[in-house]
């Protein structure tokens, strides 16, 4: 099977669409001739010719209600946002129309959109290219949210997506599409090239929305992650001897409630992790959800480990994110609370 | 012919990597063509400057026509010395970025008259809200390098204790804005700046500059509405360095016939300048200023200019325009054409230009070398950790001083 990163991934996921399916076009801010700033979108001009994918004009809100527009007459659009950091002036196309007009005209026009964008730090990017903003998204009635942790899952995760009848924000962790990444920065740039998880599959296959992933069996704690924060959590728990139960959540909304709480259930004890600043973050939803449906089960109280309330700093990045040494320490104190 | 059938296009550029560049379809009219209207001139008489390009530097280095802004040798040599550091100041910068020094950088190459030159032309006290390509406003309000650079490498003497990524500088004390790396968010914050400026009864102006790619994001219209509704006193740059990353101009430009002529809809004056004419630039930026402070509102300038470089440190332009387009470009480099026009006065020479470049290189190596006694991006000292819990609020919340504990800080 080809082994491939997670851009090659999400360029092969768009490539399999775009030619099975004459609806599908890709779009954004230099995802023309230049393929995409990180060369996600590389090749499929050339491939597709300019009318199915090309060069946007510098404003979120257009692309997205371009998208919309086209969408509302029968194209499946995959609309890039150049940095999660950047999809704010598109916000209102998503939050009051992208994701309520299938609501508010009950259900005849609907938007099957797709929008993808890079996110998270760990890139020395600053306050503008470091952002994990999936909580604004999680909080919008109607708006499927993912955001794969390996090149596998982002290629059948994608898929799913563009296939969705209803709008998707699709998140890419920036700082895997080379490799995974376990939170230590001082370690080499590691590759997909020898993960099992890179390898991945020519043709069309999906991953379906609303399915987690239990990356790890456990049993003295259920760790909850998505996004890079599940390497982080592999080898936290590696290094700290834990026997942790890690679930990679894969899609945010709808989130696979079963499967955490059954992990919870098992355990008794749960640890969220997510890069993003704590305070209504994605894990407080999360924690809320998993007190309700385990309340009899859980014997620790459930920790969170995320970004911290702040903008993400350039110089201190390795001090905002939550790194092993934090997930370890929450580990640690959940397994021995008595 | 077929039957005819609604059809979209997407904008192409002319040329691309492989591609011989050339500009002579650009058909501009010579300098010193258009006449220099009143200050209070009725935006409506003034239209065709929208077309145009304001010009003073003829081929031959003679100031010509009647944008002339008179400047005084001693002017003109300043700026000149403030583009060559500013290159110098660049070249260094993007050196430092390849040696891992720096985590990022922006050059301005070949657009130093766009901030240089508009910036000499304004008063100290009138505010800038630059984008992250006009360093050479910074240097010009008299920025040192090495607290330039102590930002750029986030180390202890950093202003912004490490918060932002490099070239994103804040400078109240030189009437410098906060540069933001998110587009065009300080077009209509500008705007806003001046309104302030006029209701307190002062004369301070505001000046902003976005690029032609970000002239396509929703706070463009936002600017150009509030300055036309409230006749605010602000200076609007469109620096249309031909490019937006990978992106043509004609991506965000569309069928405009220029970024200028946008003004004309929202009833002020749009005004194409040459960017690269050291003289032109300071010639409209001071008739723009002039107009504000007179009670004549705001004023769109389009400077018509060609980014020399990459976007940044993350991209190789090879991969998307001609290697040899910048040398094509038929406007020149902007710090030639004002060190030939001075050398034709008769008030610089050839061996001074060389003095002033050593000059330049030498300030630019010591102010390094000191930068580096601050500290360095890899090992620091930067703003102590908890200095990333201040700021957020006036005074820290129990949440923020609890994360504060968590971290050990
Ligand atoms: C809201 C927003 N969208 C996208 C970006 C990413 N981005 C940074 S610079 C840039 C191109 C800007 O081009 P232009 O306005 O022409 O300015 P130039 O870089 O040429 O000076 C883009 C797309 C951003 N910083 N902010
Ligand atoms: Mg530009």
């Amino acid at each position: 099977m080809p082994q491939m990163n997670m851009m090659q991934a999400l360029t092969s996921a768009m490539d399999v669409k775009l030619a099975e399916d004459e609806r599908v076009l890709a779009f954004g801010e230099d995802v023309g001739y230049f393929g995409g700033v990180f060369g996600v979108t590389r090749g499929l001009q050339e491939k597709y010719g300019s009318s199915r994918v090309f060069d946007a004009p510098i404003n979120e809100g257009a692309i997205i209600a371009m998208a919309m527009g086209m969408a509302t007459n029968g194209m499946r659009p995959i609309a890039e946002i150049q940095f999660a950091d950047y999809i704010f002036p598109g916000f209102d196309q998503i939050i009051s129309e992208l994701t309520r007009i299938r609501y508010r005209s009950a259900g005849q026009y609907t938007a099957p959109v797709t929008i993808r964008t890079p996110c998270g730090g760990g890139i020395y990017g600053g306050q503008t290219h470091s952002m994990s903003p999936e909580a604004f998204f999680t909080h919008i009635p109607g708006l499927v949210v993912a955001m794969p942790s390996n090149p596998y899952d982002a290629k059948g995760l994608l898929i799913s997506c563009i296939e969705s009848d209803d709008p998707a924000l699709f998140f890419e962790p920036k700082r895997l599409y080379n490799g995974p990444f376990d939170g230590d920065p001082n370690k080499p740039q590691s590759s997909w090239k020898d993960h099992p998880k890179g390898e991945v599959p020519e043709g069309n296959y999906t991953v379906p929305l609303g399915v987690a992933d239990v990356v790890r069996e456990g049993s003295d704690v259920t760790v909850v992650a998505y996004g890079t924060m599940v390497h982080v959590a592999l080898a936290a728990a590696e290094a700290e001897g834990v026997d942790a139960e890690i679930i990679d959540l894969r899609t945010l909304i709808p989130y696979d409630i079963d499967t955490v709480a059954r992990s919870v259930q098992k355990t008794g004890r749960c640890v969220i992790l997510h890069e993003a600043p704590r305070t209504s973050g994605f894990g407080a939803e999360l924690a809320a959800q998993i007190q309700e449906d385990c309340f009899y089960s859980l014997e620790a109280p459930i920790q969170r480990v995320t970004g911290w309330d702040t903008p993400y700093p350039h110089a201190h990045e390795w001090s905002y994110f939550p790194g092993q040494e934090r997930v370890a320490r929450a580990l640690k104190k959940t397994v021995e609370f008595a | 012919m077929g039957k005819a059938e609604p059809r979209i296009s997407v904008p192409a550029p002319a040329f691309r990597p492989g591609d011989t560049p050339g500009f002579s379809r650009l058909g501009l009219p010579r300098p010193g063509h258009h006449a220099r209207p009143d200050i209070l001139a009725d935006a409506a008489e003034i239209r065709d400057l929208a077309f145009g390009l304001v010009g003073v530097l003829d081929e031959e280095a003679n100031a010509v026509g009647d944008w002339a802004p008179g400047l005084s040798p001693e002017e003109l040599r300043a700026g000149l010395k403030t583009m060559v550091l500013t290159r110098e100041y660049d070249n260094r910068m993007l050196k430092m970025q390849r040696t891992k020094r720096l985590s990022f950088y922006m050059k301005s190459l070949g657009e130093e008259a766009v901030a240089v030159a508009a910036t000499q032309a304004l008063d100290a006290g009138d505010m800038l809200f630059p984008s992250y390509r006009q360093q050479g406003a910074l240097i010009q309000r008299g920025a040192e390098l090495v607290d330039m650079m102590c930002h750029c490498i986030s180390n202890s003497r950093d202003n912004l204790k490490g918060r932002q990524l490099p070239v994103h500088y804040t400078r109240k004390d030189l009437n410098w804005f906060s540069v933001s790396g998110n587009l065009g968010t300080q077009f209509p914050q500008a705007v806003g700046w001046s309104m302030a400026s006029a209701l307190k009864g002062e004369t301070a102006i505001a000046c902003s500059w976005i690029g032609d790619g970000t002239t396509a994001e929703g706070d463009f219209h936002a600017a150009m509405t509030l300055a036309s509704t409230y006749n605010a006193p602000v200076v609007l740059n469109v620096v249309n360095n031909q490019w937006a990353i990978s992106m043509h101009n004609s991506i965000s430009g569309g069928k405009a016939p220029s970024f200028a002529a946008k003004a004309i809809g929202y009833g002020i004056p749009g005004i194409r300048v040459d960017g690269n004419d050291y003289l032109a630039v300071a010639a409209v930026t001071r008739w723009a200023a002039e107009r504000a402070r007179g009670g004549g509102g705001p004023t769109l300038i389009e400077s018509y200019t060609y980014r020399g470089e990459a976007h940044s440190t993350s991209d190789d332009p090879s991969k998307y325009r001609p290697k040899d387009e910048y040398e094509a470009w038929p406007l020149g480099d902007p710090v030639e054409r004002l060190r030939a026009h001075l050398i034709k006065l008769g008030e610089w020479d050839g061996e001074q230009h060389e003095a002033w470049q050593a000059e330049c290189k030498q300030a630019v190596a010591d102010a390094w070398k000191e930068a580096l006694t601050y500290g360095t991006l890899e090992e620091g000292p930067h703003a102590p950790v908890p200095t990333m819990f201040e700021d957020v609020f006036t005074a820290q919340p129990w949440h923020l001083r609890r994360q504060r504990q968590e971290l050990g800080v």
